[in-house]
């Protein structure tokens, strides 16, 4: 495993995604679910027409309403509406009017999401991540108490988190992409996905550096290089990164295709955060680690 | 051998609990023995409503306002009841603070015509009246609300026939009212019903019975439609509708349905996965994780916890976590083996010095999960709280249960150039 001598490559591949996706953040923006922002989802449909266009259900519903109106196909026959937030009354209305005109209509779905209610989501997404951070730094902090020669236990912990960064950045800007050519929005779902991805993300990471501190341990008062000894440690701990990855990804993969569909979001952000997050863990971390410590030296 | 003894015990008792985890789980064969503990299935997956109000407390004095929410949750749960919903279940909650009233309708039929028999709990309140010659009358409100009302009946005006609605007041209410009455002799005090106004009758008299007619100008419908809804309880206090999601019950089951269907597979392919990788040692870990398996759904049933699809998905991501255990300690004693230890030694070996990597990587999913738990609320809490205990139990079962399957039907010779020493 020559992971230190090739470092620049595959530093480089991750710097590159990690631009593409900030740009892409940057660029394309996050589009907001209606559980952040407030708004209503509305899935029905439409069993007496089922082929009913969905710019025929769009233009009545802009005139019915005046306001913003989004209306795609989902599975099937069935029709995705989203409006602004709507009182029951409102709601009954509109449904009475487009059975009026469209004819029978089931509902599958209904959700409307008052304003108040998405900041205060948005507020408690904020904790949540300020906390898992704190958690997951803490946890790295005293896991990794016992070693400070030669690398400092704070080295561990910084490397580990820029690694979760990497990690969480990458599927949120894949997001921003996603929004941008289809309109996927980022919801309560999306957040508790990155949540995930960023306490598996710390996951393969100790068990590299687990191993780092383990062989550094062995060569104590030795003369040692230590670009072997982490890659040596890298080649070791290969099979199980991949292979613990590999099981969570084959129960992902399998949701992804035959899981309900309203989890397909939710599960493609936790896949992609893996598949990065075995990447940052085998290729990225412990050549950062190897970098910061060959600065510290110089 | 005394050691292996103590550890088949140990495994034949993890053995039958899991069975026994597996029959209470599997609906269709435990609904036929026993109908303890059916599944909780959350709105998401029975199909059903989930209505949220905001109540407004800006009238109420600040001593009261726990006992308002109280009763308010009182009032619309007996209101709730009468849908002939299963299991409703109304709670309230602060939030950013506001009071909330959550109302979960599972499997009903009609929701709109629920939203609208909770809307329509009548809000009935007793104002004070200030007129100065014909100008505007100003009213201000009173302690006295709906809160107070004990019971209602319909009656007809003695000498008008038209229908009225008569109204007894709790004991406290009804000291309010004489209080109330007493401080207005000649004055009108108005009644309000929903903040519209009703009448405005001149009080003749301080009445301290604590019984009120209301007039109004109903027909006699109005006036039964109405005392039934104040024998059903009238709202302490104004709630307004602010975010309702509603699930058709097809919709659930789909879901469900799927949601098992690739939980089943996924779980499956990492067996074939372990067995392929791992050949007699993957055996092992895939008997193991099929333990897990059984044993955790009986936890989350008998807790019980209420399955939500992200619940779902929270145990299926436990169960994709759930072997890493077994990797670990696998390749571990894989390393073991290179050094020239026996297949037994090493085994034992792997268990032990993979521990710390196994707890120390689990650690930070346990820390994702606990903060999900406490900074969310309903959908996400049950994701949070699957995923939690998930990992529990997965370092358990991949620990225990795999050490003493080893420990017990390990033989030496027999398998040992099955295990696959080259990387």
């Amino acid at each position: 495993m020559k992971v230190i001598k090739r470092r620049f490559i595959f530093l480089g591949f991750s710097g590159l995604m990690v631009i593409l996706s900030i740009a892409s953040v940057f660029v394309f923006g996050l589009k907001p679910g209606i559980d952040l922002t407030g708004g209503t989802q509305w899935q029905v449909s439409f069993t007496e027409a089922p082929d009913t266009s969905t710019l025929d259900v769009q233009a009545f519903l802009v005139g019915l309403t005046g306001s913003d109106v989004s209306v795609k196909k989902t599975d099937g026959n069935e029709i995705l509406i989203r409006l602004p937030s709507i009182d029951e009354q409102t709601h009954q209305q509109y449904s009475f009017k487009l059975i009026q005109k469209f004819g029978k209509m089931e509902e599958m779905n209904f959700s409307s999401i008052g304003p108040s209610i998405g900041s205060e989501l948005r507020t408690k997404a904020i904790w949540a991540f300020i906390f898992v951070l704190f958690g997951i730094s803490l946890y790295i902090a005293y896991a990794f108490r016992k070693v400070s020669r030669p690398i400092r236990s704070w080295k561990y912990g910084t490397v580990a988190l820029i690694t979760l960064f990497h990690d969480v950045i990458i599927p949120t800007g894949m997001l921003a992409l996603l929004g941008y050519l289809s309109g996927v929005e980022i919801d309560t779902n999306f957040i508790v996905a990155l949540l995930v991805v960023m306490g598996f993300s710390v996951h393969d990471t100790i068990v590299v550096f687990d191993r780092i501190r383990e062989n550094i341990l062995i060569t104590r008062g030795k003369i040692f290089d230590l670009g072997e000894v982490i890659d040596e440690s890298v080649h070791e701990t290969f099979t199980r990164s991949v292979n613990t990855s590999l099981t969570l990804i084959l129960v992902l993969l399998t949701m992804l295709f035959l899981g309900p569909s309203s989890l397909f979001y939710f599960i493609l952000t936790i896949m992609v955060g893996t598949i990065f997050g075995t990447y940052s863990s085998i290729f990225i971390a412990s050549p950062l680690l190897y970098i910061s410590e060959r600065i510290g030296k110089k | 051998m005394k050691n292996k003894k103590h550890t088949s015990l140990l495994l034949i008792g993890v053995f039958l609990l899991s069975v026994l985890s597996g029959i209470f789980v599997y609906q269709p064969l435990w609904s036929q023995i026993s109908s303890f503990r059916p599944w909780n299935l959350g709105l998401d997956l029975a199909g059903g409503s989930y209505l949220v109000y905001t109540v407004d407390l800006s009238q109420v004095q600040a001593t009261d306002q726990d006992s308002v929410v109280t009763g308010l949750r009182d009032v619309i749960e007996r209101r709730v009841n009468l849908f002939g919903v299963s299991e409703p279940r109304v709670y309230t909650e602060k939030a950013g603070g506001e009071d909330r009233l959550v109302v979960e309708l599972a499997g009903i039929k009609d929701v709109n015509q629920a939203i609208n028999e909770i809307g329509a709990t009548p809000f009935l309140d007793f104002r004070e009246v200030t007129q100065e010659g014909t100008s505007t009358p100003q009213f201000y409100q009173t302690n006295l609300t709906g809160r107070y009302v004990k019971s209602a009946a319909l009656s007809f005006d003695n000498v008008t026939g038209k229908p009225e609605v008569s109204i007894e007041f709790t004991n406290e209410g009804g000291k309010i009212f004489a209080d109330l009455t007493g401080q207005n002799i000649g004055k009108p005090l108005a009644i309000f019903l929903d903040n519209q106004l009703i009448e405005m009758p001149t009080v003749q008299e301080k009445i301290p019975n604590g019984k009120a007619q209301i007039t109004g100008k109903f027909t006699v419908d109005e006036a039964k439609q109405l005392v039934e809804r104040f024998n059903a309880g009238a709202l302490p206090a104004p709630i307004t509708l602010v975010n309702q999601q509603t699930i058709s019950a097809d919709f659930g089951q789909n879901s469900l349905d799927k949601a098992i269907f690739g939980g089943l597979l996924g779980t499956l392919l990492i067996m074939l996965f372990m067995i392929l990788f791992y050949r007699k040692l993957g055996v092992f870990a895939a008997v193991a994780l099929l333990m897990y398996t059984a044993l955790t759904i009986g936890i989350f049933k008998i807790f019980p916890v209420t399955m939500t699809l992200a619940g779902i998905a929270g145990f299926i991501l436990s169960v994709g976590m759930a072997v890493d255990a077994n990797i670990l300690v696998f390749e571990r004693t894989k390393e073991e083996l290179k050094r020239g230890l026996s297949h037994t030694a090493a085994i034992e070996e792997g268990f032990r010095r993979a521990w710390t990597s196994i707890r120390d990587s689990n650690v930070s999913t346990m820390i994702t999960a606990a903060v999900l738990y406490y900074f969310t609320s309903s959908f996400v809490r049950g994701f949070a709280l699957t995923l939690f205990i998930g990992v529990v139990v997965s370092m358990f079962s991949a620990i225990t249960i795999t050490r003493s399957l080893l420990r017990v039907f390990w033989k030496d010779k027999v398998v040992s150039s099955n295990v696959p020493v080259q990387q």
